[in-house]
């Protein structure tokens, strides 16, 4: 995945937006031909460890997926899956600890949605997790995120950071299966 | 982004009408709270009208779930009204359909506690 140079800073010093697209209204050099022939655009911040960023990872997922073309109902599929992921990321991952934060991406091109998502935690046994459909834990309050992500991405991937902390990678392809 | 919730009788089935989107922070914790304090009042029949929840998330299924047992704990029964084709689909893909009790009209719904 190739990050272009063109480095907008927001007004929050927290988020840094990484921008390379095709349209030429966003400022951008360095290597900028290949994703642009391709349709590319690509996003990152650094998001704090509140549930404000659940809110804004998701308003970013879901306005890059619109312009990808995905229809309304891939758009709330890929809205959960994203909430659910940086709700683990912030609560469970992060535990909202302001000195942690999420490294949140979303980049489409013509074949697919990649969203990465990544905490500073300790990191999870991602696999045994309960299984939310067993009777036995049907009527559990928690659990169901892992299992929400993995019903409405195409692919999900759950890699442990070297660094520490977990890395989600949430992807949806375009073309009908 | 929360939401509204709005309480009222109909003969002894409490209704509520919840509106907006529960997920988690306020929207989840805030029918927590109002169905916590409807077992308090030892409310034994209540029907969630969900006509108009545009979204759920894990936490807000959490939440739906953490009502039904306390009311059914309290010896009362939790049932659904008016499910959103996103809200349906989500309690029948994590197979939580068929546990609650869901009706699509609120006459027969408040008839059905009898």
């Amino acid at each position: 995945m190739t990050f272009l140079a063109g480095v907008i800073y927001s007004g929050h010093s927290t988020s840094r937006t990484i921008l390379g697209s095709a349209r030429g209204s966003a400022r951008v050099t360095g290597n900028m031909p290949d994703l642009a022939r391709h349709g590319s655009e690509a996003v990152e911040r650094f998001l704090d460890s509140t549930l404000a960023s659940v809110d804004h990872a998701e308003e970013i997922a879901s306005g890059m997926a619109q312009l990808a073309g995905f229809d309304e109902d891939d758009l709330m599929k890929i809205g959960i899956a994203v909430r659910e992921a940086v709700v683990n990321a912030v609560v469970h991952g992060n535990r909202y600890n302001a000195n942690k934060k999420v490294r949140f991406s979303v980049v489409k091109n013509s074949e697919r949605l990649t969203v990465r998502v990544a905490d500073e935690g300790e990191g999870f046994d991602s696999e045994h997790l309960p299984d939310p459909l067993a009777p036995e834990n049907l009527l559990r309050t928690s659990g169901r995120g892992i299992f929400l992500i993995r019903s409405f991405m195409d692919e999900l991937e759950i890699n442990r950071l070297r660094a520490g902390g977990t890395e989600l990678v949430l992807i949806k392809y375009k073309l009908a299966k | 982004m929360s939401v509204k919730l709005n309480t009222r009788q109909v003969g002894d089935v409490s209704v509520v009408d919840v509106a907006g989107r529960i997920t988690l922070g306020e929207g989840s914790s805030a029918l927590r709270d109002t169905l916590r304090e409807m077992v308090t009042k030892n409310q034994k029949k209540i029907l969630l009208n969900l006509g108009d929840v545009s979204y759920i998330d894990s936490s807000g299924i959490g939440e739906l779930v953490s009502g039904f047992t306390t009311v059914a704990n309290s010896g009362g029964t939790l049932k659904l009204l008016n499910l959103t084709k996103r809200v349906k689909d989500l309690l029948q893909i994590t197979k939580l359909y068929t546990v609650f009790d869901v009706h699509d009209d609120e006459a027969s719904a408040v008839r059905s506690f009898a």
